[in-house]
């Protein structure tokens, strides 16, 4: 029941559908991503009507939430997406998941059957509030043409603000059509939800104490420095240079601090750097900024560096001691916490314990000497290290977006792929959704039209939205899918050959396409490299085609991603390279971790 | 939660302020379901018919650890305005609960059943020469206590409210 109908702030009545148009162009939305059909047709016919909206029309709704997400991400603006009722909204269920878990904004308009027949299973009814209630930040059913405007507003709020997240506005078919008041985005307050940014100064104030007294600290930090804008992870950059301590990032946190800083550890976790691991595993302070200490990050949690105080800076309470229990927490947005901490350690004239810190890198250059992410160089095989490798030296100094898919191929990705820069890096990693990449670099390279945009897949992973591709030509998006090709859901082969005997259970990609002749079905340019020989040529035409091109990289089936900490262990659990066996002490609590 | 296994089991009493509009106690209970939390009682009804608010009680139990987690994952639901846990105030919150209980029998246990109703100060509320309604308000262990009892007198049936808290003293929420 929505009673609250605004009073009329000007006479004029719109349709709820042109409101819906008009409360978009006032939250500064450029691009839609959507998909029509019959509960949202009055919609689309007012779109038809103008010029300021431009319309993406994608392939599958799952795809318009990704490609929303890949342009949020490679912006920093909401993303906006618009299905139609029942299948529409469900289709549009796995991306919206996707953008809960990597705290993506987006704002997600779904048709609804007319109100008189909601309840009545009609025609392509669905319970889409229901249904989306778990996978949004916050969702919203308007049966009242006079609320529409100000829930639109609100939804946008809400969804960029604080903890960012995806909302879904539920309209139904006679709403759009009923007339209504129109109020702008200024006059709005939301009732309830006001996050807090700024954080109690008290705290950093004994953040900062902490952080100048440890003699083996780390920076890890995440996804919530990329959220907070290009500014946090400047910021960022310049208080770890202040102190002198080593930074590890998060697979989200990529970019936030350059790769190429001699400070930088590469990315920590499952598939992280030895050095990243094993400096988190002996800190004795570890300032967590922006990231949530996921399973994926911390490995067993019994063992998770022991001993270390740890301070946590979130923007989110409920990250707070949800896996592992901090001494000091922090509650507020990444670039306002850093802001104040660069204040206070120069007002307080701040200096590392030198003695301690050599010491510490002395430790960690150790580490680095391991050179855990090398790998057996060879003529006879394209081995996919190679292959990423080349590609990171052939975009060296071109401007450049990254998507993935999810398999070993993102893996090597994150391992080998080099960001200077937030915002560069758009991947799955909260839900690890194949089928994320393509549809995300569609709408980064709609966002970016003149940089390039390449989608680093698996040949199993693209399949699942393959059909995007078509999307892709029609927008003449050039992007590209660079297949790192290993017949194999590779991560899934690599679990089972680690953890299940080598039993390959229906981890073979048999009957695969003819990835050039797909991509020439599609209108598209196929490429492919089979020798070592080749691949150099074949990323380079990549480059210089301006069409979307899809590579068909032949890479080693066999090939694994190292380091890797299996499920349940510790960080100095960590296997370099195929020579060292896990076997023996995969523990049962491990095993049945994902 | 993986940091306190051996961690001791506590039970608390968390008053929540909401919007009331659909779908807010769908979030609320989803949230728990979700998350695998216990709800061991909860109530709700409108409070500020003027704002539309509800207050929701909720009793659920978890290491300290969860019950902190449970009370921020509730703050970030959009239509929450506030959260209170009733059982971190110095003194005990005042919790109450009604039941509804009847009572079917005849002759010496009919007898008894009207007497204890009494020492409950239970009232009764309807009545025929074979049944009692009996309408009790108390603490959830009352109820308990009251029900054990009527359990062996012949109780048939019996509906409870779930509890409602309230804090000591002048402090408001
Ligand atoms: C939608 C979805 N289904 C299943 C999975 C489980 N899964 C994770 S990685 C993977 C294999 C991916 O294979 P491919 O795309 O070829 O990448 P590779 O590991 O070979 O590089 C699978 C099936 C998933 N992440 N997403
Ligand atoms: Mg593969």
């Amino acid at each position: 029941m929505e009673t609250e109908g605004r009073v009329v702030m000007s006479d004029q009545k719109l349709t709820g559908a042109d409101i819906v148009l008009k409360a978009l162009r006032d939250q500064g939305v450029e691009l839609i991503f959507g998909y029509p059909g019959g509960a949202v047709l009055p919609i689309y016919d007012a779109l038809f009507k103008q010029n300021d909206l431009r319309h993406i029309l994608v392939r599958h709704e799952q795809a318009a939430v990704h490609a929303a997400e890949g342009y949020a991400r490679s912006t920093g603006k909401v993303g906006c997406v618009l299905v139609t009722s029942g299948p529409g909204a469900t289709n549009a269920v796995t991306g919206l998941t996707d953008a809960l878990m990597d705290s993506i904004p987006i704002v997600c308009l779904t048709g609804q059957v007319p109100t008189h027949l909601i309840g009545n299973d009609a025609f392509q009814e669905a319970d889409t509030t229901g249904i989306t209630r778990p996978c949004t930040k916050h969702n919203y059913l308007v049966k009242d043409v006079r609320n529409l405007a100000r829930v639109i507003h609100e939804g946008f709020y809400v969804a960029r603000s604080g903890r960012p997240g995806p909302v879904v506005i539920d309209i139904p078919k006679d709403v759009q059509f009923a007339e209504g008041p129109y109020v702008g985005p200024h006059e709005i307050r939301h009732k309830s939800y006001r996050p807090q940014v700024k954080p109690e100064l008290a705290k950093v104030e004994e953040a900062i104490e902490l952080i100048a007294n440890a003699k083996r600290p780390i920076f890890y930090t995440g996804g919530g420095v990329v959220n907070s804008g290009p500014l946090a992870s400047k910021l960022l950059t310049q208080f770890v240079h202040m102190t002198g301590y080593p930074c590890t990032n998060t697979l989200m946190g990529l970019g936030a601090f350059p790769a190429s800083d001699p400070l930088f550890l590469g990315m920590l976790g499952m598939h992280g750097t030895y050095e990243a691991n094993l400096a988190m595993h002996g800190c004795d302070v570890m300032i967590c900024i922006g990231a949530r200490f996921d399973d994926r990050v911390t490995g067993k949690i019994s063992e998770f560096a022991p001993g270390s105080k740890k301070i946590h800076v979130d923007i989110d309470p409920s990250s707070i001691n949800k896996n592992v229990a901090v001494d000091l927490a922090i509650i507020g947005d990444a670039g306002h916490v850093l802001e104040d901490m660069i204040r206070i350690w120069k007002a307080r004239q701040k200096r590392p314990d030198q003695a301690a810190l050599k010491a510490w890198w002395a430790q960690i250059e150790l580490w680095r000497k391991r050179d855990c992410l090398r790998y057996q160089k060879t003529d006879r095989i394209i081995k996919p290290q190679y292959a990423i490798e080349r590609l990171r030296d052939a975009i060296r100094g071109i401007d450049h977006y990254i998507t993935t898919e999810v398999g070993q191929h993102q893996m090597w990705a994150a391992q080998f792929l080099p960001f200077e820069q937030p915002n560069r890096w758009l991947t799955s990693g909260g839900l690890g959704t194949m089928g994320y990449g393509l549809p995300a670099a569609i709408g980064c390279q709609l966002a970016h039209p003149e940089s390039l945009v390449v989608d680093v897949a698996g040949e199993a992973s693209i399949m699942m939205n393959i059909q995007e591709m078509s999307t892709a030509v029609q927008y003449r998006t050039p992007v590209k899918v660079f297949i790192l090709n290993n017949q194999y859901m590779g991560m899934v082969r690599q679990w089972q050959e680690l953890l299940h005997g080598s039993r390959y259970s229906e981890s073979y990609s048999e009957a695969l396409p003819d990835f050039v002749k797909l991509a020439e079905a599609f209108g598209a340019v196929g490429l492919r490299a089979s020798k070592v020989s080749e691949v150099d040529d074949v990323i380079a035409e990549m480059i210089r085609v301006k069409q979307p091109v899809i590579v068909d990289m032949c890479v080693d089936p066999k090939e694994n991603c190292f380091p890797m900490i299996p499920g349940g262990r510790a960080h100095n659990d960590i296997l370099l390279g195929p020579s060292d066996t896990t076997e023996d002490a995969t523990p049962e609590e491990g095993m049945v971790l994902v | 939660m993986p940091n306190d296994l051996n961690a001791k089991i506590e039970k608390h009493t968390i008053a929540v302020v909401v919007d009331n509009e659909p779908g807010v106690l769908a979030r609320v209970i989803g949230l728990f379901s979700g998350r695998g939390y216990n709800i061991e009682s909860l109530t709700v009804s409108e409070v500020d018919p003027v704002q539309r608010l509800s207050r929701i009680t909720i009793v659920t139990s978890g290491t300290r650890m969860v019950i902190e987690q449970i009370k921020a994952q509730l703050d970030r639901l959009v239509p929450i305005h506030k959260v209170r846990d009733l059982s971190d105030d110095e003194k005990p919150c005042i919790e109450r609960e009604l039941a509804l209980v009847k009572v079917v029998g005849t002759g010496e246990k009919r007898i008894e059943a009207l007497r204890l109703a009494d020492i409950f100060k239970a009232r009764v509320v309807d009545a025929t020469l074979t049944s009692f309604v009996f309408e009790i308000t108390g603490t959830g262990d009352e109820l308990n206590e009251f029900a054990g009892l009527m359990s062996q007198l012949g109780m048939i049936e019996t509906s409870r409210t779930g509890i409602v808290a309230i804090g000591r003293g002048p402090g408001g929420f």
